[in-house]
């Protein structure tokens, strides 16, 4: 067990409705340093959300989330960047923090992108773009960062490099990852705890555990579950369209 | 020298050009200009109140186009009308409430196209000081709030996660958008305020690959407006705002010439 001032954020019940309509409820996580958390689960399922409650963009919420630094790099879903703004990936490097050249010229050669510092962003492919996303975050060198989904649209070469290279960073500037992935062999590979969501949270624990649980199981079928285990359990609760749980 | 009001005019506008210039980026950016009509539209009313009262005319266009800015966040909050059918309300109801109360101003002589349109022969002394201290204080508190305002310009949530408050940002901007108005009211009129914001700004845009640049291209483009305005509104004397929006406009269509060269290079 790591003591508690390893911990960067901590939810606490953490839930967030809009329209009286529960988007995700009851989350209770924490992401220490040098620490990689990973969220999975379904479309609509709440990953999102938490990122979102743990980066402290949604304020209005149940439960509460603790955060205890300041240093953070975030890569959103999505982005769009309108036409009537002129942005070139070296100024969108220096968004939030002002940056020395070098520290930008590193982190877009990691990410393997320092040819496109003087493009439009809007001229970029999305596999282009979701690079320098990803250089932006680290650039500024954070004690925590939030991925949701880094890696897509990025080329199948690039995701394994790209992963090793979230997974070095982690190592290296000892930072705690929350991370958000549809990429199930990655999150069992490079993953300290893995929360399972669906509305609410379905099972957590390391990798090895969720492979086992019955519930990620039923969210994500018999082959997901067989990439690690063979365990087998039934599903003992389905959920509504209105996001409540019933037991069968 | 100052007396001669058209060096005055001209003193005026390139002091309102260097302001105009950044916020008018900001407006483009964030499609702001429907909201900046609004201001300029409840200034109006700053005016009246100004000349009944025998206030200045910029202090009291500044409390107004405030108090109707805070009025629009407030409405925003409490009902579930579009964005735009509430600016429509507030620039329109205030325009009205404005020329009701001139209309019972009966005792005090207005020059209504001057307010409409701006005259430069009503340029003092004492509004050059207004616009280059304002205008001074507009660009410093700009340059302040930057990065915080431009990041949540580019990405709300990006901003807000990594610590940046661009909700206070956004308020003390809106702010800046009421300053602007105030200070610029007499030199363009009410009407064309938020042309001297947008036309150099979309100008800009088309020739330029950086914010910073379009910043800069956009107050050469403010200034050139102002300079070519004012000297054609003494030589065919016409109302010096539409002069200068005019002379905007010019430079505009020019900068399109440019994109079109850009775009067949491209293919």
């Amino acid at each position: 067990m790591s003591s508690d001032q390893n911990i960067l954020v901590k939810l606490n019940k953490a839930g967030f409705s809009l329209n009286n309509k529960w988007l995700v409820k009851g989350v209770s996580l924490q992401v220490e340093k040098g620490k990689i958390v990973t969220l999975i689960g379904p479309n609509g399922s709440g990953k999102s959300t938490t990122a979102k409650i743990a980066l402290g963009i949604y304020k209005k919420i149940d439960g509460s989330v603790e955060k205890y630094t300041n240093k953070v790099g975030y890569v959103p879903q999505k982005i769009s960047i309108d036409w009537t703004l002129p942005l070139r990936v070296n100024d969108f490097m220096v968004l939030t923090e002002s940056l020395d050249k070098e520290s930008i010229d590193e982190a877009l050669s990691l990410t393997g992108v320092i040819h496109l510092k003087d493009k439009n962003l809007g001229d970029l492919s999305g596999g282009e773009f979701q690079r320098v996303l990803l250089a932006r975050a680290i650039s500024k060198k954070p004690e925590l960062l939030v991925l949701d989904e880094p890696v897509q649209g990025v080329d199948f070469t690039g995701e394994i490099a790209l992963y090793e290279l979230i997974k070095k960073i982690s190592d290296e500037l000892n930072c705690g990852i929350l991370l958000i992935s549809h990429d199930l062999h990655t999150v069992m590979s490079a993953t300290d705890h893995v929360v399972c969501l669906n509305g609410h949270v379905c099972c957590s624990g390391s990798p090895m555990d969720v492979a086992k649980n019955n519930e990620y199981k039923a969210l994500f079928g018999e082959q997901a579950s067989q990439i690690l285990s063979r365990y087998e359990h039934r599903h003992d609760h389905v959920h509504t369209s209105e996001g409540e749980i019933k037991k069968n | 020298m100052l007396d001669d009001f058209f060096i005055r005019a001209l003193i005026a506008g390139i002091g309102v050009a260097f302001v105009t210039g950044p916020l008018g980026c900001f407006v483009v950016w964030r499609r702001l200009s429907y909201f900046g009509d609004t201001l300029a539209h409840s200034a109006l009313l700053g005016v009246t109140l100004a000349y009944s009262m025998e206030f200045n005319i910029a202090f009291s266009v500044f409390i107004i186009s405030s108090l109707i800015a805070l009025t629009l966040i407030q409405l925003q909050k409490r009902t579930n009308l579009p964005g735009d059918a509430l600016l429509g309300l507030l620039a329109h109801s205030s325009l009205a409430v404005g020329l009701v109360v001139i209309g019972f101003l009966s005792f005090i002589r207005f020059d209504i196209m001057g307010l409409l349109f701006g005259d430069i022969l009503a340029v003092t002394v004492d509004d050059l000081l207004i616009i280059w201290i304002g205008g001074a204080l507009i660009l410093l508190v700009l340059k302040l709030i930057w990065k915080p305002l431009f990041a949540s310009t580019v990405n709300y949530e990006l901003a807000e996660a990594e610590g940046l408050n661009p909700d206070r940002a956004k308020a003390i901007f809106t702010i800046l958008m009421a300053a602007i108005i105030a200070i610029s009211i007499k030199m363009v009129g009410l009407l064309l305020i938020t042309g001297m914001l947008i036309i150099p700004a979309a100008m800009a845009r088309n020739i330029s690959s950086s914010p910073q640049k379009m910043v800069m291209y956009s107050i050469i483009g403010g200034l050139l407006s102002v300079i070519l305005g004012l000297f054609s509104s003494l030589e065919f004397n016409t109302a010096s705002g539409p002069s200068i929006i005019a002379a905007s406009l010019f430079l505009f269509i020019l900068s399109l010439l440019n994109i079109k060269q850009s775009i067949k290079l491209k293919n």
